[in-house]
């Protein structure tokens, strides 16, 4: 009960950080805009390629893509943490008795909240070039969004607050996130790939969420892939939240 | 209200492991004002972190506002309010609303928060600003407000860590006078510092620590009558090592040190010490470049206890 209270309680707090910037949406949409503009059509005369998975570019592609907002929407959460760490706020949040989780929810709600919108833009602005969304895929879709967000943004925080500065953050996460997407298939689909790249890709987490996307917006919504990948998301999302949840209650020194 | 025993903290670091606090004996009573002296890294903030619910305990008990710090952290929390020198409030949030939410992590309603709100703003004299985002804020009030977040919730402690470090004069005495108006109420105040003038002012009992322990206890005029007499302070050319050797063989002389060229003679009466030693040097051909008769501040009961100055080591 006194987790719900102080989650909502610093969800409303991140929330209206948020909402004095809400450029910030825009701004995280706009990267995965240009991928779409200026990416996608590439795939369009490589459907036909065998191994290619069916349904169309922008079906294959655009689930990909909210996978990849969703990895980098979350892995940038850490630069507004070291900020408030500078500013004393966390210590002074950490001398009350406000849950240790909910100092973490509080904000991957936030983070959540955020991605979930951006996806919903993105999926609005990918159907003029081709994509044919179900009421069910996206659902599915935005599930798993919300997982990696949660999950990565856990994450992210445990690193920002290990780390402290943004002069190590910073390398961290672009050394981390370019790995993590490409040996997710977003780009390409991994069915492209050689055997030794897809059993490496075999090792990262977020290949299977994208499979699943792709299943589900290419009606396979009742393949076991689907299943797999919701459930390898939310997993992450439990280590996420117990590594940060540990990460705000040991000491910041 | 504090009451601690061999209290130590160490940090590992790449040269072995570093004692920043080494077995801190406190004792705290309920309403007064504590200040705790010292130099930067001398170990302040570190027992103030732990005291504080911030840093666990490499060893030793603590008792905090009546509860076991090791046990019961978390009760502890709700007694004690914490301002730290960094500061506690975000750039782009207003003032009203950093004094809200902290009411309501203490369990506050959202009326009862605003209404303790209000009450701190017009107390702190924050009307001004209070709805504006913090980042607009002067030192000085961002000062007040990082106090007023640490009174939201009535506690019976208050640890300020640094108070007054980086504000001008008047804010400076602006923010004794606060700190005083709390004692008043019947809030224990905890403070560091590591301006003499500071704790002597606003202290009702100082703990001088140095290297991690704690040098010297007591009301400043205690501790400055521990430097018994008066305090010679003698300026030569360039002679102070030599000056330092004849004048400490004097009988006269309970206690001499030399910082920074500059002779310090602990004496019991000034006034006829200093012709004794004006001969003193005169024959032994040093010339005298300056003489001065002082009473003894808390500077000379930490220069006596570590043989450096506060001034030199802060």
């Amino acid at each position: 009960m006194k987790l719900l209270k102080d989650t909502w309680l610093m969800f409303q707090r991140y929330l209206f950080v948020f909402l004095r910037n809400p450029a910030w949406v825009a701004i995280g949409v706009l990267q995965p805009v240009l991928y779409l503009v200026l990416f996608a059509p590439l795939l369009k005369s490589l459907t036909q390629a065998p191994g290619f998975p069916s349904g169309g570019a922008y079906n294959v592609f655009v689930p990909g893509l909210l996978i990849q907002l969703g990895l980098f929407g979350a892995s940038g959460v850490g630069f507004g943490l070291i900020a408030e760490l500078r500013a004393g706020v966390i210590e002074r949040f950490r001398v009350t008795p406000v849950s240790r989780f909910a100092l973490l929810l509080g904000r991957a709600l936030r983070d959540i909240l955020t991605l979930v919108a951006q996806s919903l833009i993105l999926l609005l602005l990918a159907i003029p070039f081709g994509l044919q969304p179900t009421v069910f895929g996206v659902f599915v879709m935005l599930g798993l969004v919300a997982l990696i967000g949660l999950g990565m943004s856990s994450l992210a925080y445990a690193a920002a607050l290990a780390l402290k500065s943004e002069d190590s953050y910073a390398p961290l996460i672009f050394t981390l996130s370019l790995p993590l997407l490409l040996l997710s298939g977003v780009l390409l689909p991994l069915q492209l790939a050689p055997d030794w790249l897809q059993h490496v890709a075999q090792a990262n987490p977020l290949s299977y969420a994208v499979t699943a996307a792709r299943d589900v917006f290419n009606g396979h919504g009742a393949d076991p892939d689907v299943f797999k990948g919701l459930a390898i998301m939310a997993a992450l999302a439990v280590v996420g939240v117990l590594v940060g949840a540990r990460r705000f209650s040991r000491a910041i020194s | 209200m504090i009451e601690t025993h061999d209290l130590r903290r160490s940090f590992a670091s790449r040269k072995g492991t570093v004692e920043a606090v080494a077995g801190v004996d406190l004792d705290v009573k309920r309403g007064e004002i504590f200040g705790f002296l010292g130099p930067n890294g001398a170990g302040k903030t570190t027992t103030l972190r732990m005291l504080s619910t911030l840093l666990p305990l490499t060893s030793g008990d603590a008792t905090v506002a009546g509860f076991d710090l090791r046990r019961d952290p978390a009760k502890v929390r709700y007694q004690i309010g914490y301002v730290s020198q960094e500061g506690s409030s975000a750039p782009e949030i207003p003032g009203r609303s950093e004094l809200a939410i902290q009411g309501r992590l203490y369990g506050m309603t959202k009326t009862r928060a605003a209404e303790r709100a209000a009450e701190l703003i017009a107390a702190l004299e924050l009307a001004d600003c209070a709805d504006r985002p913090t980042r607009t804020y002067s030192g000085g009030q961002k000062r007040r407000l990082d106090i007023g977040i640490g009174l939201m919730h009535l506690p019976q402690l208050l640890f300020l860590d640094e108070p007054t470090t980086g504000l001008d004069p008047q804010s400076r005495a602006r923010m004794w006078d606060e700190v005083r108006g709390l004692r008043d109420t019947g809030t224990t105040v905890f403070l560091t510092t590591h301006y003499l003038e500071e704790a002597d002012a606003l202290c009702d009992r100082i703990a001088i620590i140095d290297h991690g322990k704690i040098v010297a206890l007591g009301t400043p005029d205690e501790l400055k009558r521990q430097v018994a007499g008066d305090v010679v302070v003698v300026g030569t050319d360039n002679a102070g090592a030599r000056s330092l050797e004849l004048l400490s063989a004097q009988a006269f002389v309970r206690d001499a040190t030399l910082v920074d060229g500059v002779v310090r003679l602990y004496v019991d009466r000034g006034e006829t010490a200093m012709p004794q030693i004006l001969r003193t040097l005169d024959s032994a051909g040093i010339a005298l470049e300056s003489l001065s008769l002082n009473r003894p501040s808390l500077d000379d009961v930490f220069l006596r206890q570590t043989g450096r100055s506060l001034r030199d080591a802060a």
